[in-house]
């Protein structure tokens, strides 16, 4: 392993006069073990499924044996327009929520970034969505979209048979509106952050010069929380291109597939069908999009962290 | 803009306030339903239009922690001052307590996982931060973005070869491969948290130490450690909640004995018209400690969620 060649690190002070562990097997001890870990728990499995997603196999069958069939699995995925309805389903989602969750998390963060009473407290108070279990979020929205005894109808006067889960058209709105509930404020907390950052001077000049409010917001808001607000971008569009659990429990998926982002799609495969071969087929062309995703998060990431 | 305060827009950012306050309170509103929801009576639960205001009582409460049958006939009057206060709400309801549900031993089961779990990643994270802090580490990005990736991995996506590789080790529903799983899906956010947490460290305060004589184990033992146990506390309950979160894996990996929670509450809904009252009650109890650690952690969530990158 390459954690352990390098000399650099070996007591670097030879003036003093130390016993115990050199640095460099404190430095491997610390370290080897999280790396081994993660390869054990990770990178082991990847290998696996990348060895199955070529074969035909059912994991609820494990005593036959697995025949190679090449990249039919491959080929046929990509082949299949229910793949790609899934995709666009997929894509659609992450869009609409992304876009939802930046408009409303920035704006919320714009109203908040003034001095005001117990902001803690709104700011925290606010922020408690993003800590919920989505599992638990998607569940009790699925009472509050209840067309009868939930309030969602109620609240925006809409008639008790006003399906939202249970309308093929409708159910994907109210998936997008609860993940914008959930994780706006997780914009709301980048943008805080950005907000809270730009000089106060900046806006006192622009007040000098009888700046309008728009060319001030412009010219001088946007440009300095740019940075962040592309953080909370990459970031929820990866997690949402990753979303599983608020969907599984408060559609199922359904009606029908109008709710089936390719996680959901994925474990019905996997676990329901057990075609194994071919949702290992199907996960290694989802990890390959989201590498691509977060490929560049983290090189964003480190840039910011740069300065 | 508004940052600025002057006199004469003084009533402008009071409008600002009182919008902040109607975002807050129809933000809040969802959670003020499914908490209200566990107190209610089960007519008050479906009634429709939905009643906001309601005499609260603790049926549902109850419900979530037992297993109840139809009550065919009234109980006798010895019966029922015998019984105790939770089976008297219970026969309210027209219902009879069989025995305890499963909820307490699948929170118990949640809270074992996610305390194990924790400590071995804010233990491993905690080594690896200092090590990547405080070393020359040849390819240090590499080995820093190969631990951040492994945080990237859809869970579905990596789920498949688990599940076959815990079959085939017989750690399917067993707390060990529970363990194992969500310590591998904190141990990279423990690592980048802490990492952020040693460097603002100084590294004289080692250096003195070394020249008096301590190893550097002791010096990190001694000095490092302690300094960094705030940073060590947030790490942890970040953790925590991560894992107390946790759906998809536990799911599939732990489908019967030690299944957590969180697909405890889900499965209670079953077919036909779902008891709220006891889903609620249940989710409720849920998510009462992510609250009080969110308030807890305040000051470090802007850290946290962005793995330490931003400290503000």
């Amino acid at each position: 392993m390459a954690v352990g060649v390098h000399k650099e690190a070996t007591n670097s002070q030879p003036g003093l006069a130390r016993t115990g562990l050199s640095d460099l097997s404190i430095r491997n001890l610390f370290i080897i073990p999280t790396i081994a870990f993660l390869a054990c728990m990770n990178i082991f499995p990847l290998i696996w499924s990348l060895f199955l997603s070529f074969h035909e196999w059912r994991a609820n069958l494990p005593d036959e044996k697995a025949v190679y069939v090449g990249i039919q699995h491959y080929r046929d995925i990509l082949n299949d327009p229910a793949f790609w309805q899934t995709f666009s389903l997929t894509a659609q989602y992450v869009l609409y929520a992304v876009v939802g969750e930046l408009v409303v998390g920035f704006g919320v963060a714009l109203l908040l970034n003034r001095e005001m009473k117990a902001k803690g407290v709104i700011t925290t108070l606010l922020l408690l969505p993003m800590m919920m279990s989505p599992a638990v979020v998607g569940l009790f929205w699925k009472l509050l979209w209840n067309p009868g005894w939930g309030i969602v109808n109620p609240i925006f006067g809409l008639a008790n048979d006003y399906a939202w889960l249970s309308d093929a058209n409708r159910a994907l709105w109210a998936v997008v509106i609860t993940d914008i509930w959930m994780w706006a404020p997780f914009v709301m907390l980048l943008s805080l952050a950005g907000l809270s950052a730009i000089p106060k001077h900046l806006y006192e000049a622009a007040e000098i010069d009888r700046a309008s409010w728009w060319f001030t917001f412009r010219n001088i808001t946007l440009p300095l929380v740019t940075p962040l607000l592309l953080i909370a971008i990459i970031f929820r569009t990866m997690e949402n291109f990753k979303q599983f659990d608020m969907i599984f429990t408060m559609t199922g998926g359904g009606p029908g597939t109008s709710t089936e982002v390719h996680s959901i799609r994925l474990y019905r495969m996997a676990f329901q069908s057990w075609d194994t071969g071919k949702s290992s087929a199907f996960a290694y062309i989802l990890l390959i999009m989201v590498i691509g995703i977060s490929m560049i998060y983290i090189k964003y990431l480190n840039k910011i962290k740069e300065r | 803009m508004a940052a600025v305060v002057s006199k004469n827009n003084k009533l402008y950012n009071q409008l600002m306030v009182a919008t902040v306050l109607v975002v807050t309170f129809i933000m809040l509103v969802p959670i003020y339903w499914i908490a209200s929801t566990s107190f209610k009576s089960y007519n008050d639960s479906v009634s429709i239009p939905p009643t906001v205001f309601f005499e609260p009582e603790m049926t549902g409460v109850v419900k979530v922690f037992t297993k109840r049958t139809i009550l065919r006939k009234d109980p006798s009057p010895a019966k029922l001052a015998k019984s105790a206060w939770y089976e008297k709400i219970i026969f309210k309801a027209g219902e009879k307590v069989l025995r305890a549900s499963a909820f307490p031993s699948r929170l118990w089961n949640s809270i074992v996982i996610c305390v194990v779990s924790t400590a071995i990643a804010l233990m491993m994270g905690t080594f690896a931060a200092y090590a990547f802090s405080r070393f020359k580490i040849f390819g240090k990005d590499d080995w820093l973005f190969f631990i951040l990736s492994q945080k990237m991995l859809p869970p579905m996506v990596v789920i498949i070869p688990i599940f076959l590789m815990y079959r085939t080790l017989g750690l399917i529903d067993s707390y060990s491969g529970m363990i194992l799983i969500y310590t591998a899906m904190n141990l990279p956010f423990a690592v980048w948290l802490m990492k952020g947490f040693v460097d603002e460290i100084p590294i004289e305060y080692e250096e003195a130490a070394m020249i008096d004589g301590y190893t550097r184990f002791q010096a990190f033992w001694k000095i490092v450690l302690p300094q960094s146990v705030t940073g060590m506390a947030a790490t942890s309950v970040f953790c925590f909640i991560t894992a107390w979160n946790e759906f998809a894996l536990a799911l599939i990996l732990a489908p019967r004995n030690v299944q957590t929670a969180p697909p405890f509450i889900p499965s209670q809904v079953g077919s036909g018209i779902p008891d709220w009252t006891a889903i609620a009650a249940g989710a409720t109890i849920f998510l009462i400690p992510v609250m009080i650690f969110t308030f807890l952690l305040r000051k470090h969530l802007l850290r946290g969620v962005t793995f330490g990158a931003i400290r503000k």
